[in-house]
């Protein structure tokens, strides 16, 4: 097929692949958010059932189910499976699901490193996965105990699983900067002629941002847990005081990464809420330029705030209170988005499907968070809170909605879409409360805990802390189990149910409601074409 | 929908609830504890003015919701306002918004630095006392570099601690009221954070560094706290626990410790053999404190991480790869140099782990055969 010819030659149509070669060989954009999809509710369920265990051996006081290694490897592994194997690859499958759709593109702009940038994740989590293994064999060494932050000199201790754990991190970051250079690519390229940047749908602009991020930070986490590995095993002392380095280089250099990594996880789900709440508010997004804006400052004020985690490491003055500031001021972006999503609500026609319902609890819960974030921010506050409980309960009151509950809603939202059956609304709405009931009920007192005094990662705790913790371990188990149907909902989705128009909700807006559902195997091969009242 | 309105206002009213709680002083157990000091009053006065303005925030956010969800619904027959991004305030909420964020961050960062400055940097001016804290993998060590005493402290186990387990320790950090004191962090192998909350703030032990903080201690009690870095396999068995007595009962510490650490020092250098059963006996006692933690007090270890002692190759092999693995620690695991005893004592230990459990070599080690080795 010659490349310069735009002409639509039906001669060259092939017939659409089938069987294990569609999946393998993928490289439509909608097999490959499917993929993604799946990976990432496979992870979710590996990094859920860690998370009950550490909240069962927590039940009571004393060492009931768990040694401490495993232990500290659970909490270890909980974090890497959620944040790299769970919601990033997530948040990548309706990237690539709907972008294409919502920019009028006929497919990613660079399909075949779209399949890469998927098939590296089952690589890289069965290399995550062994890390975990690895110990219980003869001769595998010891768990890793550090806890995700990897902090040396104890990650220079463990055994050889952390080389395995290093060695699925360099994987992982190479999928997500894979994924983000192609729909950076994408965005750019590939929108219908006719969309300017300022008319593109806001998931995709929070994605933008999201790539951007990602491209800039990875790289630096694969360059500190490679210095880490040089460390452990070829005689460097990058991080070794004996040798002359310093244990806080790699602390810097992993908040460099880990601090913007929140902001990866949080915008797609805001993107995800941004078209969410119009479609079931009847009426347009309060305040698109202002989204954009907040989430550009966001994205860049991000970048510079990443010692707020190190607050305890004995900075001079100067650097903790540029670093306070800092954090504070991002509260301002992020509220404009709260006051965004608010105003959209304002004098809105309102229902309340399951994914609206995700979004209401975001906004409260998320709003919740981001306060005690504001709380952390204050250094001599958190020469308190630091490494407590009260910072596990912030920083998930944060990612569970602000993340994992954007995703839920955007999986609910565009299920019609993608399988083109309605999912079961009354089982949907069971779900909602069952899962924000037992939220709730896990992470609340954790802030209690936190505040009397104790500290996070422990296997063992005191007899005063007992209540809260019981209180929470059974909120654990509800929120754990309560995934169970969401899975089925998704299942008994794909498998049939009452079939979903083109445009599913009533309120829905953009391009990807254009189209059939299920889309068909390729669409949007004639672009659309963009009328200009369609900004808003 | 009625329901899901009333478990917003339940949310509502538990969060009303917590308004109204903390004006009282919050009891043990849901806040900080009581203050003992003036930097932590400062940093509980900040921490409390901060939850009030984010509680307050939080009714705001709340109240606005919620007052939309109840009555801008379809189910009622409202009709969307489709101009309502058009309007003057649509236009200029994009200002409006942030300038009123950021009076309240200006309000908090302002305070926030006050506090910051007084409670930051240690006192410059005048003499304090020096306390350094050094973590070990798992177990503090308190010198008191003006007295030249030095308190090892070590969790006790549930059997004698009862409920303050993992909250007691066997040697307290024994400071005086009123005197400004200074302490110096540092750690022999991970990192670690100190922290006692009626004290001051945490800081980070980090191997290479020496951070500092200050406290002035205002009231005598007990204040107990935990290690709060995570710093391997019993991160949650390191508490601190800080008795805080009047200068005068300080003094009189300080004095019995010297007297002690003379005696011991003595009795260490002195060349006398000692007996089997008495370097046993004292071994026992001393394994048990300061190995036991990680290779049990069974000696079965919990491999990988920490090898059994009983039956190793290297307590029944040569004595010279023994002692050496004791004075000078194993690079690159959780087996430090504890050439810091004395030789009585790495002697006795040394007794006794080659003739506990089934090890049966009969040696008998005497501090004089230690001070050859050093």
């Amino acid at each position: 097929m010659s490349y310069t010819t735009t002409l639509h030659d039906e001669a060259h149509h092939h017939a659409n692949p089938t069987g294990w070669r569609r999946w393998l060989f993928s490289t439509n954009h909608k097999d490959i958010g499917t993929l993604y999809l799946f990976f990432a509710l496979t992870m979710m369920f590996m990094g859920g059932a860690s998370a009950m265990l550490i909240r069962a051996e927590l039940f009571q006081p004393g060492i009931q189910l768990l040694d401490p290694d495993l232990y500290n490897n659970l909490v270890t592994n909980h974090a890497l499976l959620m944040i790299f194997g769970a919601v990033m690859p997530a948040a990548a499958g309706l990237a690539n699901w709907m972008i294409p759709l919502m920019i009028g593109a006929p497919d990613m702009a660079l399909p075949r490193m779209n399949n890469l940038s998927f098939w590296i994740l089952p690589a890289a989590g069965t290399m995550l996965i062994l890390s975990f293994v690895v110990p219980f064999f003869p001769g595998g060494g010891s768990q890793i105990n550090t806890g995700w932050t990897l902090y040396p000199p104890l990650s220079v201790q463990v055994g050889m699983s952390m080389d395995f754990l290093i060695f699925a991190i360099h994987l992982l970051g190479i999928s997500s900067v894979l994924a983000s250079i192609n729909i950076i690519v994408t965005l750019l390229n590939m929108r219908a002629p006719g969309m300017t940047l300022m008319q593109m749908p806001i998931f995709c602009w929070t994605w933008l941002v999201t790539a951007f991020l990602l491209i800039l930070v990875v790289p630096v986490l694969a360059g500190g847990v490679t210095m880490l590995l040089f460390d452990r095993h070829f005689g460097t002392s990058f991080f070794d005081a004996a040798g002359g380095g310093d244990p806080v280089l790699f602390q810097h250099l992993f908040w460099f990464f880990g601090h913007p990594e929140v902001y990866v996880l949080l915008l797609p789900s805001i993107g995800v809420l941004s078209h969410i709440i119009p479609t079931f508010a009847r009426k347009p997004l309060f305040g698109y330029k202002s989204m954009v804006g907040a989430m550009i400052a966001v994205g860049t004020i991000g970048m510079v705030v990443w010692a707020h985690h190190q607050y305890t490491i004995g900075m001079s003055l100067g650097a903790v209170s540029y670093f306070m500031i800092g954090t504070i001021i991002i509260s301002i972006p992020v509220g404009l988005m709260i006051f965004n999503f608010i105003a959209t609500m304002w004098r809105g026609a309102m229902t309340f499907e399951t994914p609206m319902l995700f979004a209401v609890a975001i906004i409260l819960m998320f709003t919740f968070g981001g306060l005690s974030g504001v709380m952390l921010a204050v250094v001599p506050a958190d020469m308190q809170y630091h490494d407590s409980m009260f910072v596990v309960a912030h920083f998930h009151y944060v990612l569970m909605p602000g993340a994992v509950f954007g995703l839920f809603a955007g999986v609910f939202y565009w299920l019609p879409k993608w399988t083109g059956h309605m999912y079961d609304e009354r089982l949907g709405k069971i779900f909602f409360w069952i899962n924000v009931t037992g939220f709730n009920l896990t992470f609340f007192p954790q802030h209690f805990l936190g505040l009397a005094g104790m500290p996070r990662r422990i296997i063992d705790y005191n007899v005063m802390f007992t209540e809260f913790n019981a209180i929470s371990s059974v909120g654990a188990m509800i929120f754990g189990f309560s995934h169970l149907l969401l899975l089925y909902i998704v299942i008994k989705t794909i498998r049939g149910g009452e079939p979903a128009k083109s445009r599913a909700w009533e309120g829905a807006e953009g391009l990807e409601w254009e189209v059939a559902s299920p889309p068909p195997f390729h669409t949007w091969e004639t672009p659309p074409l963009i009328r200009q009242e369609q900004t808003s | 929908m009625c329901r899901s309105f009333t478990t917003f206002s339940r949310l509502l009213l538990l969060i009303a609830g917590l308004a109204v709680f903390q004006s009282s002083r919050a009891e043990y157990g849901i806040n900080f504890p009581p203050p003992a000091a003036d930097v932590a009053q400062e940093i509980y006065d900040i921490h409390m003015l901060t939850m009030q303005i984010a509680t307050f925030l939080l009714l705001v956010v709340f109240s606005f919701v919620i007052y939309s969800l109840y009555f801008h619904r379809k189910s009622r027959g409202y009709q969307a306002d489709q101009n309502f991004h058009n309007t003057w305030f649509g236009s200029w909420s994009w200002v409006i918004v942030p300038a009123l964020v950021l009076g309240v961050d200006l309000t908090i960062a302002s305070n926030a630095d006050t506090v910051l400055k007084k409670v930051w940097d240690v006192p410059k001016d005048e003499k304090l006392m020096d306390v350094k804290v050094t973590g070990h993998q798992w177990w503090w060590e308190f010198d008191y570099l003006d007295h030249g005493i030095k308190v090892e402290s070590r969790f006790v186990p549930k059997e004698e601690s009862g409920d303050l387990y993992l909250r007691e320790v066997d040697n307290r950090l024994v400071l005086p009221t009123n005197t400004k004191i200074r302490f110096l962090h540092t750690s022999a192998d991970v990192l670690h954070a100190f922290w006692v909350p009626e004290l001051a703030f945490k800081k980070d032990a980090i191997p290479g560094y020496v951070t500092e903080t200050w406290s002035e201690l205002n009231r005598e009690g007990v204040f107990r706290g935990q290690c709060a870095e995570l710093c391997g396999t019993w991160h949650s068995r390191m508490p601190i626990v800080v008795e805080s007595v009047s200068p005068e009962k300080f003094a009189a510490w300080v004095k019995d410790q010297q007297a002690i650490k003379v005696a011991a020092a003595a009795e260490a250098s002195s060349s006398k053999t000692w007996s089997r059963e008495e370097l046993i006996s004292k071994g026992k006692e001393l394994y048990e404190t300061k190995c036991g933690a990680c290779h049990q007090v069974n000696g079965q270890g919990l491999p990988p991480a920490f090898p059994a002692l009983n039956g190793s190759a290297i307590v029944n092999g040569p004595l010279e790869a023994h002692l050496n693995i004791v004075i000078n620690g194993k690079p690159g695991t959780a087996m430090q140099a504890w050439g810091t005893l004395n030789d009585l004592e790495i002697a006795a230990i040394i007794t006794y782990e080659r003739n506990a459990w089934d090890n049966k070599t009969g040696d008998i080690v005497q501090p004089t055969d230690i001070k050859q080795a050093r």
